[in-house]
């Protein structure tokens, strides 16, 4: 138990509130059919990561946070400027401002020397899952004993202060953004200030993405944004079972994919441990194929 | 006398160059006004434009002689059927009450009163039975009179629809009809975008017929003429008021 707690359990708390934040934000670009839009902000809020982090020169969370929130806001206006500006549709113009983004903040690494920090390939596209340890806990006392628990890796606190912040946003603003998602011209004709609930709703997601980034990498950000609402998308007609079930399904896919790294293999008689974050990108590509083959199943009937 | 449900002055409306309405000036008297004209005339671009959905490069709206700002509680939208998603999982009653959301606090539940208001309105177009059925199993006619139950449900004075009678079954047109004349013996207004002319003489007390610009307005019997039709529609043959009502 005690190696559980120190080897696994920061592991799998990060993993599973990742899966958790991104699954309940991702059931929002996929109804408005705006899934590329997760891909783009996660990429967009580079250049404010590296400021935030040239001008603290810390490695912390929360000026990095505050950056790519930054970051994401502008992407955000430039999407919409640009749209209008050059009528253009929305695929076009997310595509253009997340690799200009990317490629800005491409630039200020080099330019500010933060490249040499250690912003390292393989941690940015599967994440350090395996690295999150909580070696203060001594066992199952350590849950309960606040000097133990202060030694938990920083990336938790981020990751459970935007998932707190993601269920309160969703769960209280449950009716606009139904309705943001469903028609959004009509949100307009009743007076909703459409363009604000957008640049909410994308701020969300984007401290969802640099939240769940360092824990599981940014390609698996953008599988957990999209997979568990799709695989949802076709298995439900119910928009709670949909939104909330994202989310269980994300966390619980973070969740398989922890515990599962090191056992698989093993049932298998192979003799290396999976990816964590490989594992639970594979998952989640498998959840919303089997969602597929029920869905046609179920419509030949 | 009370201030006209919409008078626009001077509307002009471009997508990017090309203009889609221009100097548009136009009073609605009360009643059930159809706007008229060929695709591309810019009827639903009026719609949109009045209600700042779309903007305008020049001209103004008022509405009860307010502006729109001040006017939203008095009106309704009704959106062309294809502008929404009907696979997206939603009941026919969560869509009926989504127009209640300016009349409740922003977050948490729908208070019962306005669920029940919501299922009223489903009731008053015959769709009380499928009040929990997702939109997407519902015919295109049902899901039209989702749509006219949720602008019914903004207990609004000026109803703006667009297009709620295309391609709907008899059973459908009837209800909408029915409807549309109770809105006007209870003192309501209606601008709709309508496509067939037969039904104009019989149903409707004014009309808007567009072309880009304003190419006849008024009461049925003066401006719903040969001429303004063959104008407005280019003289294309079998469109005309009167081979329209044979």
């Amino acid at each position: 138990m005690t190696d559980f707690l120190r080897l696994d359990f920061a592991a799998l708390l990060a993993a599973m509130l990742a899966g958790g934040t991104c699954g309940l934000l991702g059931s929002f670009l996929v109804l408005r059919r705006e899934s590329l839009l997760g891909d783009a902000l996660s990429h967009a809020v580079l250049p404010g990561i590296v400021v935030g982090f040239a001008l603290t020169g810390l490695r912390s969370a929360w000026p990095m946070l505050l950056g790519a929130l930054g970051a994401a806001l502008l992407a955000t206006v430039a999407i919409t400027w640009i749209r209008r500006a050059a009528r253009l549709e929305a695929g076009a113009a997310t595509g253009l401002v997340f690799t200009g983004f990317f490629a800005l903040g491409l630039v200020l690494l080099e330019v500010t020397g933060a490249r040499n920090a250690d912003l390292d390939i393989d941690c940015v596209l599967f994440g350090q899952l395996e690295t999150l340890v909580w070696l203060e806990a001594a066992g199952l006392a350590s849950l309960l004993d606040p000097a133990a628990l202060a030694g938990l890796p920083r990336q938790l606190g981020l990751l459970a202060g935007v998932a707190l912040a993601a269920c309160l946003f969703v769960a209280a603003f449950w009716r606009p953004l139904k309705l943001l998602c469903f028609d959004p011209d009509f949100a307009r004709s009743l007076g909703l200030r459409v363009g604000r609930w957008e640049i909410l709703l994308n701020l969300m997601i984007a401290a969802a993405a640099v939240a769940a980034f360092e824990a599981v990498g940014s390609i698996l950000v953008i599988a957990l944004l999209v997979c568990p609402a799709a695989a949802l998308r076709l298995m439900t007609d119910r928009y709670a079972v949909q939104v909330w079930g994202g989310a269980a399904l994300g966390a619980g896919l973070g969740a398989a994919g922890v515990l599962l790294a090191g056992p698989l293999p093993a049932a298998l008689g192979l003799d290396f441990a999976l990816s964590a974050a490989g594992l639970i990108g594979t998952l989640a590509g498998l959840t919303v194929a089997v969602a597929l083959q029920r869905r046609r199943r179920f419509q030949a009937l | 006398m009370s201030a006209p449900p919409v008078e626009i002055q001077g509307l002009t409306v471009r997508y990017g160059e090309r203009p889609a309405l221009t100097g548009v000036n136009w009073t609605a008297a009360p009643g059930l006004t159809a706007i008229l004209g060929p695709n591309g005339a810019g009827k639903s671009t009026l719609l949109k434009a009045a209600l700042g959905l779309i903007p305008a490069a020049e001209g103004q709206v008022r509405f009860f002689g307010l502006p729109l700002e001040q006017a939203r509680p008095r009106l309704a939208y009704l959106p062309q059927r294809a502008s929404v998603d009907w696979d997206f999982p939603a009941s026919a009653l969560d869509v009926v009450a989504m127009a209640r959301l300016p009349r409740t606090r922003w977050f948490g539940r729908l208070p019962r009163a306005e669920r029940e208001a919501a299922r009223a309105a489903l009731a008053a177009v015959g769709m009380a039975d499928f009040a929990d059925r997702q939109i997407g199993r519902l015919s295109g006619g049902q899901q039209q009179r989702v749509f006219l139950a949720r602008a019914l449900a903004q207990e609004a004075d000026l109803f703006l629809m667009d297009e709620p009678l295309a391609a709907v079954d008899v059973v459908t047109e009837q209800t909408i009809l029915a409807v549309l004349h109770g809105l006007v013996r209870a003192g309501k207004s209606v601008l709709m975008v309508h496509h067939d002319l037969s039904l104009v003489q019989a149903h409707f007390d004014q009309v808007l017929i567009l072309a880009g610009r304003v190419v006849g307005a008024g009461p049925v019997a003066e401006a719903f003429t040969e001429p303004a039709i063959a104008r407005a529609f280019g003289g294309l043959p079998g469109r005309t008021p009167t081979e329209a009502a044979a």
